[in-house]
């Protein structure tokens, strides 16, 4: 999949997460973490976007996550739908 | 046993934080809604996560309900396969028809058989909230033998109508009765329409009496805090627990004697009391307000 324009899902709300995706020029996956359980969770929610973004095979993107404490099934959904949303330029 | 639906809360399908609570509110069903909760910019991202959601989350013995957006939008068939592999309970099929349960139920029966799954497993709910679905309900619910219930929508249906929708609801007493007799003809559960009010918690008690009295089997909750008094509702009082446990065992005792007909309190009891004791005395267990088996 190849990231086309710069997408977003998700939101500021707690237990959500938003990400927000945008075309590269550099090589490989680019990822911009903030959370307010950076310190606990940080390396567990930067393993689940990697896995969503390898999962879908996007291979160049730029990554900004601000997470609100999502578990991994949120994260997911909402890495999966940026992504989707910036490859075919908006989604149904 | 047949599954209780006294309460169904609607949950909005695009908030992570209510959908991993949905379980512990002590609803009956609950209706994850990816329709009138969420705005059409993120139908996409809601299928998503509401789908996750049921793979991921203990909802713990709530029914799992999935409310999709009609099958006449761009969204109804989207969302209907993208819920179905993940196997809810059963699917809330909003401004419902006859083409439309058939749609969603053919749609149905090639997904499970994709999925692998015993076919019928996902129930269906039609969602009456029109003049045109309240008057065909009685074919609505026999256009798939895979509808459970009823969902009776009274602020669209009134919308329709071009009525004003009012607190005491005489304007939806006709399509409420309609309702209410085509399910029980039908054997699906009625569901009533939500009290609105959020914070009138006797107006509720009233609302949902009254739904009761004509037939309905449960309500629908638009907050969590509504669940508690839907439920003392539907509670059988305990001096009906007490009169349907005398029934019982008057109609014991004249079986013994070899009675067919007997009196209690100088009133002859027959088959149609005898069979609402026993629902009664079946529902009172179930809540517990009574001990041991029958």
């Amino acid at each position: 999949m190849i990231i086309l324009k710069a997408a977003k899902a998700g939101t500021l709300e707690s237990n959500d997460i938003l990400v927000m995706v945008m075309p590269t020029d550099k090589h490989g996956i680019e990822l911009e973490l903030e959370s307010i359980v950076m310190k606990q969770f940080g390396p567990r929610i930067r393993e689940v976007i990697l896995r969503t973004v390898a999962e879908l095979g996007v291979e160049n993107v730029h990554i900004r996550a601000q997470d609100r404490g999502a578990l991994d099934y949120a994260i997911a959904a909402r890495v999966e739908t940026a992504l989707r949303r910036g490859a075919e330029g908006g989604a149904l | 046993m047949k599954r209780l639906r006294r309460t169904m809360l609607f949950i909005p399908g695009n908030n992570p934080g209510m959908l991993q609570n949905a379980g512990v509110l002590g609803a009956d069903s609950v209706i994850l809604d990816l329709e009138d909760a969420v705005s059409l910019m993120e139908k996409d991202s809601a299928r998503r996560l509401v789908s996750a959601a049921i793979r991921t989350l203990d909802f713990g013995s709530s029914e799992i309900v999935v409310r999709i957006n009609p099958l006449d939008s761009p969204y109804g068939l989207l969302d209907l396969q993208a819920i179905a592999p993940v196997r809810p309970d059963a699917l809330l099929v909003p401004k419902a028809d006859v083409a439309q349960i058939r749609l969603a139920s053919s749609e149905l029966d090639r997904l499970e058989l994709e999925a692998g799954l015993e076919l019928g497993t996902i129930r269906l709910i039609p969602l009456i909230e029109s003049a045109m679905g309240v008057e065909t309900v009685t074919e609505i619910l026999a256009a798939s033998g895979r509808n459970v219930a009823v969902l009776f929508g009274g602020e669209d249906y009134t919308a329709d109508m071009g009525v004003r929708r009012t607190k005491p609801g005489e304007e939806i007493e006709y399509a409420r009765n309609r309702v209410a007799v085509a399910c029980r003809a039908a054997g699906a559960d009625a569901i009533d329409t939500p009290f609105t009010d959020v914070e009138d918690f006797e107006g509720l008690l009233v609302d949902t009496l009254k739904a009761r009295n004509l037939g309905f089997t449960g309500k629908a909750a638009i907050n969590p805090r509504q669940v508690d008094t839907i439920h003392q509702a539907y509670a059988p009082l305990q001096t009906e627990i007490r009169h349907a446990l005398r029934v019982l065992e008057a109609m014991e005792e004249a079986e013994r004697e070899g009675k067919g007909v007997f009196s209690l309190d100088g009133k002859m009891v027959d088959a149609p009391i005898i069979n609402r004791a026993r629902q009664t005395v079946d529902l009172a267990r179930r809540l517990g307000l009574i001990g041991g088996a029958s």
